[in-house]
């Protein structure tokens, strides 16, 4: 028993020994600016930009292979935010971004067949089989990857829509 | 000196491991695609299970048998083998980048390759000398790479020709295998 307990200690306290001198000498430096990068993205790995995933679509804007408007989930906000870190001007009016846009189901075409559901990075369309589906406005990151799947042309993208918890009083206008 | 060699073929041909013995499928079946990933796997997992099988027999002979401690095997084992993964995944990282991008979730996982615990324990059924069990357990990983490099290089054909819907992706990888293995036990009758 007390041999037992002791040999497997000493070997589990000998091999932790060994694996953090290992990790000392065979430590492999991470770009930070990657993971901050990556904090920033919207993080549902969507695809449209290209790259695997997010991941693959920061590494390449902190190298510069790619331009901080790639990712079209994040939209002018985004890019603008990530230009400020980078510290690059970048080019907007390429971006065709009127707004932040979420899919909605139009709940009279909707069949219930669930291929949206499937495809959602996200998790943000609710609904059982047969059932006409719905969208969490606050899961959805708008990717866009339901609108192709939809057989009957129920999911649209639409400007987010205003609601109490973020309407902001519009600016008065100058005079 | 032809001991040696007969233990060497006989582990690594006659009893092969994947084919006869049907451990470590997961690997065989998962890292298959490419030549080149499938090479690096099968480097990767000879480092760990000649290492392993060598730190094992070490352990059963000094520690677990004079201590009586012999229910404690398998504990030991997988310990060990974590440890010597963990280290081959550092080294691998520190190394070549691209072979770890490639080889991905399949590197941990070389712990519970049942391979690796497998040749340790056989290892200690049999009773071998330490040089002979490390070469066991070479012989043994020798086997693996052999099986994994023929079985990628038969899918990356298979990935050019037309398959039948119905065998697509991964039936016609099982019948592919499972011919292989008929193929290896013509290597029973080298009577070695």
């Amino acid at each position: 028993m007390i041999a037992a307990i002791l040999s497997l200690t000493l070997l589990g306290a000998a091999l932790g020994i060994i694996l953090g001198v290992a990790n000392k000498f065979l430590q492999v430096e991470g770009n930070p600016l990657v993971d901050e990068l990556i904090a920033m993205m919207p993080g549902s790995n969507c695809g449209q930009c290209g790259f695997p995933g997010c991941s693959g679509a920061a590494a390449a804007i902190a190298d510069g292979t790619a331009a901080p408007t790639c990712c079209p989930p994040g939209g002018k906000s985004l890019a603008t935010a990530i230009a400020a870190k980078l510290g690059l001007t970048v080019d907007l009016s390429a971006m065709s971004d009127d707004g932040p846009k979420i899919a909605m189901v139009s709940e009279e075409l909707c069949i219930g067949c669930c291929r949206c559901s499937k495809v959602c990075p996200t998790d943000a369309i609710i609904g059982a089989a047969k059932q006409v589906h719905n969208v969490f406005r606050e899961a959805c990151t708008g990717c866009s990857s339901c609108i192709e799947k939809c057989p009957t042309e129920a999911l649209v993208m639409k400007p987010v829509p205003v609601t109490l918890q973020h309407w902001v009083m519009p600016k008065p206008a100058a005079a | 000196m032809s001991e040696f060699l007969l233990l060497l073929l006989s582990t690594a041909l006659v009893n092969n491991v994947v084919l006869i013995k049907f451990l470590g499928l997961c690997p065989v079946m998962g890292v298959s695609k490419s030549v080149d990933s499938a090479f690096g796997m099968g480097l990767a997992t000879t480092f760990v299970i000649t290492l392993a099988a060598g730190a094992s027999w070490m352990l059963d002979n000094w520690m677990l048998q004079p201590l009586g401690l012999g229910y404690l095997r398998i504990l030991t084992f997988i310990l060990v083998i974590a440890a010597v993964v963990q280290f081959t995944e550092m080294f691998i990282k520190k190394s070549s980048p691209g072979l770890y991008q490639s080889l991905g979730i399949y590197l941990p996982l070389i712990t519970t390759n049942c391979a690796v615990l497998g040749v340790a324990l056989l290892n200690v059924e049999q009773k071998f000398s330490l040089f002979k069990s490390l070469l066991y357990g070479f012989g043994s990983a020798l086997g693996f790479t052999i099986v994994l490099l023929i079985f990628a290089g038969l899918r990356e054909r298979i990935a050019l020709a037309r398959v039948p819907a119905a065998f697509a992706g991964a039936p016609i990888s099982f019948v592919t295998i499972s011919l292989l293995a008929l193929a290896f036990m013509g290597f029973s009758g080298l009577n070695v």
